[in-house]
């Protein structure tokens, strides 16, 4: 369909010129467009409007090849945090109303989970989300359009909804935040018969005996959470779990998984997905081939997830129109230190930056300074330093700062000193469950008077410890102060103050 | 709590280079005077530790080494915490998809018979700790003989005398019985007694509004029994009040019955065993009258300080609250006689602070420091079935000390990400942080209400530690999804007036 608003804007190009000559904001329809309606899009686009900003954001989501879709807010609400960390609480359940036996509570059967009661649930929250994100925009008079937004020109998009209809809009600043989505394996079968994050949290129907395929953190805690509702869970793994992240304490989460009955099939990549049996789930037969040799093996899964990685949404936004460059092999977008793209009224914030951490925290952050800064008269950078995470796998595992390898690399290891321990939960010591498990390790700089510069805790509500421990290293944390604090107790947070060798 | 110190002290002292003197026969101990009875010299004596099989309570409790902390206190009570929660777990469960029995009954004697066990384990590693570190226990009941002798007396009457160069006083405090209330000591119980009953307490009257009725309250109503606190004035005094009531209010909202501004007159026994409680309320003067299985003391605590003969050492003890008078270094009026823990006046009553303090006394002692404990910003936490986690001043404090011109206080009312499923109530979630107007904005307190309170409070208490500055904790990147983000997360101030609630992912 012909872009009607190109054609008539040749007479109001004139005229415009004019307008642009009076008044230099007129010239375009909106102060600023921002690309994605995810965290970090709506975090800039709502900023922005506080400050007195014209702003539209479009979002739209290409349905993925199950024909998964979802409403505004991005990855993080809809497939991914937050359903996320609904299923990772049900499972957590299952595992409290084991412990409860232990601790009085009187219930004979042993607890089955329904799958449709739980996603049903779970979407009904999203759904609440999505709908307080539109009101949030509306009361913020943000544009809120659900288009397909794409660069045809400097300055101006196109942007295409369901059905197909067209129209452009222009503005003097544009913020690309159109995320990511996971990305297929390029074998025979795997985009007709496997599902993918995008697809799993509203899956109609339980995913049954499931292969996982991947190592990220994606994989793990979905493989978590599934095996913990009760079902048959197999990981096929490439090579190392959670590449990037510090690889003992990996090798630790891997470990709890196996022992609480996750297989692991190591050092395998599935070369062909096959169709058995048709239904809600099907029967599917996975070929996969050792890394390491001919060998081969096979299996059969009611369902296969492939989580692993995820793929920019750069590459079919007409970026090469306006010039914007992007790293071609990954299709991420490198930027400055304010966010700023090769093509100065362009920025972009979230996942599709090259070298930034892919958390819905830093993204929003990202994009509330980067408004600040655009409008607001703000000086103020995202600091990407010390931004601590947590895996939510069975036993979550909380980090902020650098890894061991890393810290050997950047500092050596004979300036670092690890102190670390291992402790028991008291809730775990009742229950009776494993004591010898959970861990703590600190990394400290021993040139910088032992300034904790890195930072693992893998335990229960490993998020919530280690989020205070981020505003301390972000104050210069050291051994010293560390040790100079009181515990509160019993806690495991507290775990610092115990003797550490 | 202060026995654990105290244990601390001993521990890390027989690993300095002073060694232990061993028992001298008859024939002189570094040249004083004989003694038939066999006096034994020690470089240090700490006297606490749990005492042992001597501790008595009311109902004839007795409990092992390790103090109140392991006994009757932290460890117990945090345990009948977590049965409490599961309770709630389980009512959560099914809107996760689990399919559990709508009532699912509690077995108060099989969580007792599990904690119990776990605390005798506690008791047993605690022997074999000191047995390790080469500590000898005595299990005796220790009062002074003069300012370098105390007299120990076993449960069978016999006498020990020891002599050492320095001594340690961690003795602990324990519950306090009314003294004026007929009936208080013979029918009813306190926290010495709750953690090893072995039959369920019933339809409990806990009297206080201290943590330790809030805690006890809290727990016993999440298993199911029906329980009242009765309060004279406020709850939780000390702590900041804001705070406080929004605790009650949670408790009050989920099945806790609350007499405020009430105080008991009598108690007595019927004839079927049950209790019937008289009291008064203040306000109007009017006497009520209740039935219920058990009444719990949650009055306050004393210190255990009046059976050491501390006059005969020339110790000095505050006359009101008979705790022991220090100074920074622990430090009793005799120099070589030090009190750490509950027993000593002014200090936090907490298990880790006690720890801390014994430690660094003990380094001290053996010259391999001159580090002194820093009382301030001691962080903590009230178990209460919706936790209260803390660090730094109340906001009161921190008005009281700086003027309220220049605190600001930002604060949120949150949702818990797993409430929304589980169609929990989280009225009463709720995070401050009481700050000092002028830029950085440094943080002089933390209030968080909320699930895991103590996981979340404790590394902000670090960051504190460090000199943490609202500016910084901006700075500081959530994790997504937890509580404790929206520590990092608070924008709103009470003083710009607008709505403190949170919204959106």
């Amino acid at each position: 369909a012909k872009c009607l608003c190109c054609i008539g804007n040749l007479s109001a190009h004139q005229s415009g010129l004019l307008q642009k000559l009076l008044q230099k904001e007129s010239a375009y329809d909106y102060d600023l467009i921002v690309i994605g309606g995810g965290s970090g899009g709506l975090a800039c686009a709502q900023e922005a409007a506080i400050l007195g900003k014209k702003v539209m954001v479009l979002d739209f989501v290409v349905p993925s090849p199950q024909g998964t879709s979802w409403g505004l807010g991005g990855t993080c609400v809809n497939v991914g945090c937050v359903p996320k960390k609904l299923m990772h609480q049900a499972a957590l359940l299952g595992q409290a109303l084991s412990d409860s036996r232990k601790f009085g509570w009187e219930y004979n059967q042993q607890a089955k989970h329904n799958w449709e009661t739980m996603t049903e649930a779970i979407q009904n929250h999203i759904g609440s989300l999505n709908w307080s994100y539109r009101v949030s925009l509306r009361e913020k008079a943000v544009a809120y359009v659900n288009s397909y937004g794409e660069f045809v020109e400097h300055h101006k998009i196109k942007a295409t909804n369901r059905k197909g209809q067209e129209t452009c809009y222009t503005a003097a600043k544009f913020v690309i935040a159109t995320g990511e989505r996971p990305r297929y394996l390029g074998i025979q079968g795997d985009k007709e018969y496997c599902i993918t994050s995008d697809d799993l949290f509203s899956l109609p129907y339980c995913p049954g005996k499931t292969l996982v395929v991947g190592a990220s953190y994606v994989a793990l805690e979905c493989a978590g959470f599934l095996a913990g509702i009760g079902l048959d869970v197999t990981v096929m793994v490439r090579s190392v779990l959670l590449r990037g992240f510090d690889q003992e304490m990996a090798e630790k989460v891997g470990s709890y998984m196996e022992q609480h009955g996750i297989k692991f099939l190591r050092k395998f990549i599935p070369v062909m997905v096959q169709q058995l049996e048709k239904g809600l789930p099907g029967k599917l037969k996975v070929v996969a081939k050792s890394t390491e040799g001919p060998e081969t093996m096979e299996g059969v899964y009611n369902t296969v997830l492939l989580a692993i990685g995820r793929d920019s949404c750069t590459r079919k936004i007409g970026l090469e129109k306006i010039g914007v460059k992007i790293n071609e092999k990954t299709g991420k977008i490198p930027v400055n230190d304010v966010e700023q793209t090769n093509v100065p009224y362009v920025y972009a914030v979230g996942d599709v930056l090259e070298g930034k951490l892919e958390l819905t925290p830093v993204a929003i952050q990202a994009g509330k300074l980067l408004a600040r800064r655009l409008f607001g008269d703000h000086l103020e950078k995202c600091d990407y330093i010390n931004v601590p995470t947590t895996v939510f796998t069975p036993l979550e595992y909380g980090c902020c700062g650098l890894s061991e390898e890393k810290a050997i690399e950047v500092y050596k290891k004979e300036n670092l000193e690890v102190y670390h321990t291992f402790f028991w939960p008291l809730e775990w010591t009742v229950a009776g469950r494993d004591n010898n498990t959970c861990y703590a390790k600190i990394i400290c700089n021993k040139f910088n008077n032992n300034r904790v510069i890195g930072f693992h805790i893998l335990g229960p509500n490993a998020g919530e410890v280690t989020q205070g421990f981020a505003v301390a290293m972000k104050c210069g944390l050291t051994k010293q102060l560390l040790d100079d604090t009181i515990g509160i107790h019993p806690t495991c947070g507290e775990v610092q103050k115990r003797e550490v060798f | 709590m202060a026995a654990m110190a105290g244990r601390a002290a001993a521990l890390r002292r027989s690993g300095a280079r002073f060694r232990w003197r061993t028992r001298v026969a008859a024939g002189g101990v570094r040249g004083a005077a004989q003694n038939a009875a066999g006096r034994q010299d020690y470089d240090l004596l700490v006297i606490g530790g749990g005492s042992g099989g001597l501790a008595c309570a009311k109902e004839g409790t007795r409990w092992g080494l390790g103090g109140t902390c392991v006994n009757v206190g932290c460890i117990p009570k945090k345990l009948m915490h977590q049965a409490a929660l599961l309770g709630d777990r389980i009512r959560d469960a099914p809107h996760y998809g689990w399919e559990v029995p709508q009532q699912v009954p509690h077995d108060w004697r099989k969580m007792a018979e599990a904690v119990q066990n776990h605390v005798k384990s506690l008791n047993w590693g605690h022997r074999v700790q000191l047995q390790d570190r080469k500590v000898k226990y005595f299990n005796i009941k220790a009062s002074f003989v003069n300012e370098h002798v105390v007299c120990g007396v076993t449960k069978g009457g016999k006498e020990t005398l020891l002599s050492a160069e320095h001594i340690v006083i961690a003795t602990g405090g324990r519950p306090r019985y009314p003294t004026n209330i007929e009936g208080a000591l013979e029918h009813g119980i306190t926290s010495d007694d709750i953690f090893w009953l072995k039959e369920s307490p019933g339809k409990t009257l806990v009297v206080g509004a201290s943590y330790v009725a809030l805690e006890c309250a809290g727990f016993l109503t999440g298993l199911s029994l029906d329980t009242t606190v009765m309060m004279r004035s406020i709850p939780l005094r000390g702590f900041d009040q804001q705070m406080s009531s929004l605790v009650t209010e949670h408790m009050a909202s989920h099945g806790t019955q609350f007499l405020r501004g009430c105080t008991p007159s009598r108690v007595k026994k019927l004839p079927d065993g049950q209790l019937q409680v008289t009291w008064k309320d203040l306000a109007s003067g009017r006497e009520d009258m209740g039935t219920f299985d058990t009444v719990l003391w949650a009055i306050g605590r004393v210190p255990e300080t009046r059976s050491l003969n501390l006059e005969k050492a020339g110790v000095n003890t505050n006359p009101n609250t008979h705790k022991i008078l220090v100074d920074a270094q622990e430090a009793t009026s005799v120099p070589h006689i030090y009190a750490i823990g509950d027993a000593a006046e002014g200090r936090p009553e907490l298990t880790p602070t006690a720890t801390m303090a014994g430690r660094l006394l003990a380094q001290r002692l053996c010259g391999q420091s001159s580090d002194l404990m820093d009382y301030d910003n001691v962080p903590t936490t009230v178990f209460t079935p919706l936790e209260y986690g803390c660090v730094g001043l109340s906001e009161e404090e921190a008005v009281a000390r700086h003027g309220e011109e220049h605190v600001e206080v930002y604060h949120a009312f949150y949702k818990p990400l797993e409430f929304t499923v589980a169609e929990r109530d989280s009225s009463q979630c709720y995070i401050k942080m009481v700050c000092l107007r002028e830029p950085p904005q440094l943080v002089l307190g933390l209030h968080f209400l909320g699930p895991n309170a103590g996981e979340v409070t404790q590394g902000f208490a670090l960051g504190i530690k460090c000199g943490a500055s609202y500016t910084q904790v901006m700075r500081t990147v959530g994790i997504h999804p937890t509580c404790a983000e929206e520590v990092a997360k608070l924008r709103i101030t009470k003083r710009s007036g607008l709505e403190p609630t949170v919204t959106g992912c």
